[in-house]
């Protein structure tokens, strides 16, 4: 186990909450077609109440903080609240679309010391990119400021989302990023929208197109090992938990509402109301999601995959039931290792449903009023 | 300023917490990561530029840990020698800003 897995493993452990991501704002200048997001401002916090809330969250342990929107470089005083967050030590990781990136903003972010920018890059083919942005000349601009950044002898990460509308890019993103200089992550997941749409899953690439990415060992590492048969679960997985949702990692949206993740729209609280330990430790909520042991899942505890799913409790949560199976993360266990999943097996289905749209509002993460 | 003194302080291009007593610190620039003991730890956050370390070890470590201090400060100077090399801390025989520049 490295340094970084034991200190993860100890954070779980004492129920520290080691990594938290913060979206500043909503707003965009991209209207991404897969996007989940509603992007009109309903009463972002400001400058102050976030600097408030980096306080707390390094009063209570936090040291890894993501910001990400939206996108951030909207908000005026996104570089005020950079600075403030690094002279509180955390260590900071932004998510961006970086079209709004120039060089001597690039020059800053590598003087306030941040560990990594993580930029979406759809396509090395502009019109494909751009065709999923919205936004004409975005992926020129988005390359020019990964250059920038490269300039600065920054850690770049290209994140590439696959679709139908570019499943046929991501072995063109990667040689775009080597070319670059920079990491290379690949994510198939589309959610549904935060107002509970599920139009959007109609944008997830088939899952017959899995394997190829599940065989490609510079995307999976040991494609053997990863795409081994599960192993039976032992006593030790039964009683644990593998996602550090509440347990060692939490969201918190621009509005301030504290959720398990952000793939987990489960309000437990809102920081203009309650201090933030005061939801990270008392929160029913919280406290729920981190009451559940693998052998508690239904259906999923007698799957053969139960050990090493990459069940996602957000997305079954989103599905109905936060203790149910994912089926986004039941295919994926099915294309990686050709095993059906308990989920499949007890619908009779010898392999996945495709991934249906509906516009029924499951989950909605709701603003909090705030009293003025 | 005692002659001999070592001053130190952290560099601002690093990354700390306390996690159960211990500190981790990262430093983004080389992709270095350490936890540090709880001695290392009170050294850390001793250093602020202006206390030379061997006052650091006197007042600080051999006050809350049952330590010999000539052992102490062989020990410290150690760690800072090495949290140094790692652009962790800064050294200096000239105090220094509080978490100093890159």
């Amino acid at each position: 186990m490295s340094l970084m897995s034991e200190v993860g493993q100890k954070a779980f452990d004492l129920g520290v909450p080691i990594a938290v991501h913060m979206d500043v704002t909503y707003r965009c200048n991209e209207r991404c077609i897969h996007c989940y997001l509603d992007h009109d401002d309903h009463g972002e916090m400001t400058t102050a109440e976030i600097t408030g809330v980096l306080d707390q969250l390094a009063a209570a342990g936090v040291f890894f903080i993501t910001f990400s929107g939206g996108e951030v470089f909207l908000r005026r005083d996104f570089f005020e609240i950079l600075e403030y967050a690094r002279r509180l030590m955390f260590n900071v990781k932004i998510k961006t679309n970086a079209v709004m990136i120039h060089e001597k903003d690039a020059r800053r972010i590598r003087e306030l010391g941040v560990d990594t920018i993580q930029i979406s890059v759809y396509s090395h083919r502009a019109e494909v990119h751009d065709a999923i942005t919205k936004l004409p000349h975005s992926f020129d601009r988005t390359v020019a400021a990964i250059r920038f950044l490269r300039e600065q002898g920054l850690r770049v990460t290209i994140a590439n989302v696959l679709m139908t509308a570019n499943s046929f890019d991501h072995l063109g993103v990667q040689q775009l990023a080597a070319d670059l200089g920079v990491h290379y992550t690949l994510d198939p997941t589309i959610t549904p929208m935060m107002d509970g749409d599920t139009s959007v899953l109609s944008l997830r690439i088939p899952g017959e197109e899995l394997p190829e990415i599940f065989n490609n060992p510079a995307l999976v590492g040991n494609q053997e090992d990863f795409c081994a048969p599960p192993k039976p679960p032992s006593e030790e997985d039964l009683e644990g938990y593998s996602c550090s949702a509440g347990h060692s990692f939490c969201y918190i949206s621009p509005y301030g509402d504290v959720f398990p993740c952000v793939q987990f729209p489960l309000p437990t609280g809102n920081i203009r109301q309650q201090k933030f330990l005061d939801i990270w430790n008392h929160s029913p909520e919280m406290n729920e999601v981190r009451s559940i042991q693998a052998k508690h899942l239904t259906t999923c505890s007698s799957c053969s995959h139960v050990s090493s799913c990459s069940r996602c409790p957000g997305l079954a949560y989103v599905e109905g039931n936060m203790r149910g199976p994912s089926t986004a993360d039941c295919e994926k266990s099915f294309y990686r290792t050709g095993v059906p999943t308990a989920n499949m097996l007890q619908q009779g289905l010898s392999k996945p449903r495709a991934a249906t749209s509906k516009t029924t509002a499951l989950i909605q993460i709701r603003t909090i009023a705030v009293s003025a | 300023m005692p002659e001999g003194s070592i001053y130190i302080t952290r560099s601002s291009a690093i990354a700390a917490r306390a996690l159960a007593g211990e500190m981790m610190v990262m430093n983004s620039a080389n992709s270095t990561f350490f936890t540090l003991n709880e001695v290392a730890t009170a050294i850390f956050q001793a250093a602020d530029g202006r206390t030379p370390l061997q006052q650091i070890v006197r007042d600080t470590i051999c006050e809350q840990f049952d330590v010999d201090p000539e052992q102490a400060l062989t020990d410290a100077e150690q760690f800072v020698a090495e949290l140094s090399s790692h652009g962790i801390l800064l050294v200096s025989s000239e105090p220094l800003s509080a978490e100093a520049s890159r």
